[in-house]
């Protein structure tokens, strides 16, 4: 993992200082809200329906157990004993208070962490791959190239006040577990016919009011370079992104009013200026960072083989544990979707927990996942049983990953200024309507993700099933949206056809899968082939015939 | 319809209703504010203690408000999803 050097945290305590300060001086009535509001948007810091929230940044979802600790510890002291993992790999408290952020964020900073750039018409945090560094079709992990982005995007002199806020993903194998094409910058790690490294790059994906699926602006870009031409790309946005209508701010609207050639025309030209000045790290940089993402300490010798004698186990295994490069490791996922929970809730009890069990059996490694999970990414075979064992004592075992069950939703208007409905209820109640294992089971794979307002936090737009909370004259309701994949088949969901209440919705997932169940071609036919396969309108008979 | 005055507190974000003296956190305690409001509101505002202060719609009587979006329902309730952070001013079937 990738530690502070001296410049890191200087760069840390300094914002942190002055963040303190400004925070002292609202406190004392020195400055207005209207003056604090932007400062601590860009210090992560919400006012949303019941108290102040504070976002967590969490670069590309990686976490030590110390920094997990540290997290449950801010859980615990200065909110109401839980965190909130979100659809950006970030983690979110919901009860902050203004009069104890300072000693939080020094707090934080003990840790390498800090919350700014979590909001604000900047640069957000980096995601990536969770499975990064361990997946067996990685060309090489995507991290250390994440992390140099983390460092030029942190307090970018140029990039502090863009258009609107701004998303990169970034990857490194053929499988997209990061949604790539709904990013602002989708980065591919790939190598070209020579087999030098470098980066498919797609620009002006995204999702929210106007959906788009992110255009290949360069095929391939050579590693040493993907730097100069990310800033190449994001002058051309900051200088022509438009700031006279937030709804058009984004880069996706830039992209398509310019055309993908006529933008690419004018990223070349741009970076042609660029290149030439050494923006770009040194050799010597990306070797320095890439060393910190180095290898962990495999055992060489440890057994490739499983005991699954224990059904239950057995179960967990093959739902949620994945293939890992390294023979003798797997990859476990902690579903943070037990029955009755909140999608991606963690107790500061069971964060404290996950933190001994990755220092104890992974290596000291924690990733979270935009599907609001934590994954234990290095973890011998032969411990598994023994961290199962651990997780399952926690809630922390339930094996539905991908399933019916591990479903996304944002906090919706059980927190969220913005929302115009509940999400989390109706996650819920469509987990409870499919509980039974052996259903989900059946259902396979089926990613059903819900938002409660068009922003889409809760990824509708990418779901397999997507639903949209948005206010009926005063009333709660559910559009329903069919087809999206945030996967390397990426697609955009549709409205099926008029919306709901909140029961409607659930029964009308309901009757979805029972079509889909009756319709399949083959037991192993995803939900989302189904529907491509048949088209929106047997689907479409089926919820309102 | 009569309205309330809600708010947040400054230093600590917790949702407050003004009683016609003060600012509880009870909005059984919360008073119909008549024509005075919006001269109430922008001293609050010029106060600069009470974060995103609004005159919001209520059915019922004094003790017994009920908001009527369900934004300021969930507000006055807490999270529909969590009991145990219920705040108490709304029952969650209220929502």
């Amino acid at each position: 993992m990738y530690r502070y050097d001296e410049y890191d945290q200087a760069i840390v305590d300094a914002r942190v200082a002055e963040f303190k300060d400004q925070v002292s001086r609202r406190l004392r009535n020195e400055i207005t809200e209207d003056q604090f509001k932007p400062l601590r948007l860009m210090n992560g810091l919400y006012l949303q329906l019941h108290a102040y929230m504070l976002r967590v940044a969490i670069p590309y979802g990686t976490l030590s157990g110390t920094q997990m600790r540290m997290l449950a510890h801010i859980a615990r002291k200065y909110d109401r004993d839980y965190g909130h993992f979100t659809t950006r790999q970030n983690i979110q408290y919901n009860w902050i208070k203004l009069e104890q952020f300072a000693d939080l964020l020094d707090d934080l900073s003990k840790v390498e962490m800090h919350a700014f750039q979590t909001s604000g018409n900047c640069i957000r945090n980096i995601s990536s791959d969770q499975f990064a560094g361990a997946a067996a079709d990685e060309i090489a992990d995507p991290r250390p190239y994440a992390e140099l982005l983390r460092q030029w995007s942190t307090l970018h002199p140029e990039f502090s006040f863009l258009p609107r806020k701004f998303k990169i993903a970034v990857i490194a194998s053929d499988t997209d577990r990061a949604a790539i094409q709904l990013h602002d910058i989708g980065l591919q790690l790939r190598r070209d016919a020579t087999g030098a490294l470098g980066f498919r790059v797609y620009v002006g994906g995204g999702m929210g009011r106007t959906p788009v699926i992110g255009k290949v602006v360069r095929d391939f870009i050579p590693v040493g370079q993907y730097l100069s031409y990310c800033e190449a790309i994001l002058r051309v946005y900051n200088r022509y992104g438009r700031r006279d209508n937030i709804y058009k701010a984004r880069i996706k609207i830039l992209v398509t009013e310019l055309g993908i050639e006529e933008f690419a025309r004018q990223v070349e030209a741009e970076w042609a200026g660029l290149a030439p000045l050494g923006l770009d790290a040194p050799p010597a940089e990306y070797e320095r960072i890439i060393a910190q993402f180095g290898e962990p300490d495999y055992d060489r010798n440890a057994p490739d083989t499983l005991d699954l004698s224990d059904p239950d186990f057995a179960l967990w295994v093959k739902q949620n544990v994945a293939a890992h490069k390294q023979p003798g490791y797997a990859i476990a996922t902690i579903s943070l979707k037990p029955r009755g929970g909140i999608p991606g809730d963690a107790s500061s009890a069971q964060m404290d927990l996950i933190a001994d069990l990755a220092e104890r059996y992974a290596h000291d490694e924690i990733r979270v996942t935009h599907s609001q999970n934590l994954v234990l990414a290095h973890v011998r075979k032969a411990d598994l049983y023994a961290l199962w064992t651990a997780l399952a004592d926690a809630d922390l075992a339930t094996p539905n990953l991908d399933l019916v069950s591990d479903i996304i939703a944002c906090p919706g208007m059980d927190y969220c200024t913005l929302a115009n409905a509940r999400s989390i209820p109706i996650a819920q109640k469509i987990a409870a309507k499919f509980e039974a294992l052996d259903t989900q089971r059946d259902i396979g794979e089926l990613k059903i993700k819900v938002s409660g307002c068009i922003n889409g936090c809760g990824h509708h737009h990418a779901g397999h099933i997507g639903i949209l909370g948005v206010d009926k004259k005063g009333e709660e309701a559910y559009q329903l949206l069919l087809g999206g994949s945030g996967a390397e088949d990426t697609s955009l969901a549709k409205i099926l056809g008029p919306g709901f209440d909140e029961n409607g919705i659930v029964d009308a997932v309901d009757k979805l899968i029972g079509f889909y169940r009756s319709a399949r071609s083959a037991p192993d036919e995803r939900f989302l082939d189904t529907y491509r396969r048949l088209g929106p309108a047997p689907f479409k008979e089926a919820v309102y015939g | 319809m009569p309205r309330v005055l809600t708010g947040n507190r400054l230093e600590t974000g917790d949702v407050l209703w003004w009683n016609g003296s003060d600012w509880s956190p009870r909005l059984s305690d919360a008073v119909a504010i008549g024509d005075e409001g919006e001269a109430l509101l922008a001293r609050l505002i010029a106060a600069e203690r009470i974060n995103d202060p609004a005159l919001i719609d209520v059915t019922g009587a004094p003790g017994a408000f009920i908001p009527t979006t369900t934004r300021e329902r969930v507000r006055a309730s807490g999270p529909s999803v969590r009991a145990d952070l219920a705040r108490g001013s709304l029952s969650v079937e209220a929502i």
